[in-house]
């Protein structure tokens, strides 16, 4: 097998946090390939509602991936990005934090997304950019937010949400929550300066925020072994003084276990945990990419062996509490109702032309006013080269 | 004489760079063995080597800084941003140390020999953060040149050019235009001096000013005026800074009218200097106020992209209005 994460991979089966004083970090693993679980490892405290969340959510973002990955080959949308291998990383961290605690994510989240709560309908207005999309048809495709559900909205450019995690954190210990912020980026995203920073002020300034990096191996084209010489990420926390953990990325139980571990350490303590989960990017970076231009298909198919979703089904039928046959109908529907969805979405109205100027400043300043304005003018002067706006600006 | 779209001819020019001085490489995200993500730098790492043309880690401070470095020492690096929207992590090395390298050290040290290649602009439903036009920010930072070439044979030599000079160029490239804009370009080396603007139509009735992508909005737009029998000088700008005030004043003192055309916000956009200095040069030629043909003062949009963004429509009522005035 390769070593995408360019990381030595030690072993263990019991959750241990790693210090300074440790140069090997241990990654761990409960679940099995085979469903079964290793030896001595942590048996998770999941109870069968929970679990079945978690399964039912992976399940989710995979059909919801492979469905809008095809509409955008179609060209209904203009843009998505899969989170194809990697369903275990954000899913079982979201299930162990409170529904309150903030999360601040990068882009490949959706699984965190979804078992938040985020509805179908809210994923399909965002692709579409429609007018129902609660971030107003501004944003590219996958680039959610929902104040409601504690999800803060996504910005493209990397690694800026690092340190305003720490301050997000930060200011939620100054207002006595017992709750934390997670932090979520890519092992390139760790490269940019924010991350350092980010780091570096939360561990200062004992910040209760959560750092978790989807090692998956690649940032687009560049490899690990291209973007770090050190031992993965997690090394780098304890260079700024903070615990750190490193789990197995297609093992939801020992994702879910390490996260329930460093959340109930950060608010104990009021310090920052960062933990590293180590994936395998699947699919390509984004629908712009096309990673036949720097790797094998033989290494995929490696790697596409470990799938956390098939591993997880396994578990669950042997615990009794999935029926396989019934779980496959499910899916079917599923793949029904996510179409259907779509359709609906793509023919729901463009904003109006008034969320041109709003939201720039909490009131359009006098310029923008008059700016609008002119633009009105101009349309109706031209309705046929506009046909989003024009037939409804009053 | 070779057909090339703009990126062949980025290409194109990087290679003949590499070949012509071993100082020149080329590095930034994804730009080694995959070629970077719009493939500029397509074969070059597998014709010069790693160490001439490689991929770094996921910094643009990072990027920025050891271009910096390098040019200090002497070489020449081609650094690329994957997106100038994604410029401002290296601002404070740009802005601070590119450009005041030369200046602080009494001309000790400099990094005359750096280049910053970087893809701009809308067009390519991109949203706020893959279609901003920054060249304003740099515009104002005294050290830098500026440069943005509208089609392949300008980007081929301005390039060169860019990477010939004796200063530090920030050079925008028009991504919407990488594969859509093709033309015929020579095969061998040749410079487009840079600071000059082109004249690239004459006419006697007013001036029309543009640069990079929105040369071809201005040219739909011009054809829309010639149809009403308004014979338009258009002019390419090409540097920004320096910018060539005395081809726009000469021919704004021959029409008596200007209309500039760019992507980027109305307020503090470069539009706004051309402006002032114009009107200071040919204050006593001009028949009409000079108008500006901008994005909105807002960030660039996605849903209602074609609403936003300085259109040929927008350039020829700018256009039929100033010689109504």
């Amino acid at each position: 097998m390769t070593n995408p994460n360019n990381a030595t991979i030690t072993t263990v089966h019991n959750a241990a946090f790693t210090a300074g004083d440790a140069l090997k970090i241990p990654t761990l693993r409960i679940l099995k390939d085979d469903g079964n679980l290793y030896d001595g490892a942590d048996k998770p405290s999941l109870d069968k509602e929970t679990a079945l969340k978690m399964y039912d959510t992976m399940v989710f973002t995979r059909v919801l991936d492979e469905r809008m990955l095809a509409a955008q080959r179609q060209g209904r949308i203009s843009f998505y990005m899969q989170c194809l291998g990697e369903e275990a990383t954000t899913v079982g961290s979201a299930a162990a934090l409170d529904e309150q605690d903030m999360i601040m994510a990068q882009y490949r989240e959706q699984g965190a997304l979804r078992y938040r709560g985020f509805s179908l309908e809210q994923f399909m207005n965002q692709l579409f950019s429609n007018e129902k999309d609660l971030g107003k048809g501004r944003q590219m495709p996958v680039h959610y937010g929902s104040k409601d559900i504690y999800y803060m909205t996504i910005s493209s450019p990397l690694g800026t949400q690092i340190p305003q995690a720490s301050g997000y954190a930060y200011a939620q210990k100054l207002r006595g929550l017992k709750n934390t912020t997670i932090c979520y980026f890519g092992e390139g995203a760790a490269s940019e300066g924010d991350f350092h920073a980010g780091l570096n002020m939360a561990a200062v300034h004992k910040a209760p925020v959560l750092f978790f990096c989807r090692n998956n191996g690649y940032a687009i084209s560049t490899p690990a072994n291209e973007q770090f010489v050190g031992d993965g990420i997690a090394c780098r926390a304890v260079g700024y003084g903070m615990k750190a953990l490193r789990v197995d990325g297609a093992d939801i139980l020992a994702v879910y276990q390490a996260t329930k571990m460093a959340r109930d350490y950060a608010l104990e303590h009021n310090e920052p945990v960062l933990i590293e989960a180590m994936a395998y990017r699947l699919g390509a970076h984004s629908s712009s990419d096309d990673p036949s231009g720097y790797r094998s298909k033989e290494e995929e198919e490696l790697w596409r062996k470990t799938d956390p979703i098939s591993r997880f089904r396994l578990w669950l039928v042997k615990q009794g509490w999935l029926d396989e046959d019934a779980d496959k109908a499910k899916i079917e529907a599923l793949r029904g109702e996510i179409l259907d969805a779509l359709k609906v979405a793509e023919k729901v109205a463009k904003p109006g032309i008034e969320h041109l100027i709003s939201d720039v400043y909490q009131q359009p300043i006098p310029a923008l006013q008059q700016q609008l304005d002119e633009l009105k003018q101009h349309i109706r002067k031209y309705p046929d080269a506009y046909p989003v706006t024009s037939g409804r600006m009053d | 004489m070779a057909k090339m779209n703009m990126l062949q001819a980025i290409n194109n020019a990087l290679d003949l760079a590499m070949a012509k001085d071993d100082a020149v490489v080329c590095f930034g995200e994804d730009v080694g063995h995959f070629g970077g993500v719009f493939r500029a730098t397509s074969k070059l790492q597998e014709k010069y080597g790693k160490a001439r043309c490689f991929n770094t880690p996921l910094t643009e401070q990072g990027i920025a800084g050891f271009a910096n470095g390098m040019a200090a020492q002497g070489m020449k690096p081609v650094a690329e941003i994957q997106f100038a929207d994604y410029i401002f992590p290296a601002f404070d090395q740009i802005v601070n140390e590119t450009a005041k390298f030369r200046y602080r050290s009494g001309n000790e040290f400099d990094v005359g020999g750096l280049v910053f290649r970087s893809p701009y602009g809308g067009g390519i439903a991109g949203g706020h953060y893959h279609s901003q036009s920054p060249e304003a920010y740099f515009a104002h930072t005294p050290g830098l040149k500026v440069v943005i070439p509208r089609d392949p044979y300008q980007a081929k030599g301005l390039l060169l050019a860019s990477i010939a000079s004796p200063d530090p160029v920030i050079f925008f490239e028009p991504k919407k235009l990488y594969r859509a804009s093709t033309g015929e370009v020579p095969e061998d080396y040749y410079e487009i001096e840079l600071g000059k603007a082109e004249v690239v139509q004459q006419g006697k009735d007013i001036t029309v000013l543009a640069w990079g992508a929105q040369m071809e909005i201005v040219d739909k737009a011009v054809a829309m005026a010639q149809d009403q029998g308004v014979s338009c000088e258009v002019i390419d700008l090409r540097s920004i800074l320096p910018w060539d005030a005395d081809t726009v004043a000469a021919s704004v003192k021959k029409t008596g009218r200007l209309v500039i055309n760019h992507e980027a916000p109305l307020t503090g956009g470069f539009a706004g200097e051309i402006a002032a200095t114009i009107q200071q040069m040919c204050f006593l030629h001009l028949e009409s106020p000079i108008a500006r043909v901008c994005g909105l003062d807002t960030p660039y949009p996605l849903a209602l992209e074609k609403e936003y963004v300085a259109d040929h429509l927008k350039t020829y009522e700018a256009i039929m209005r100033s010689v109504n005035f």
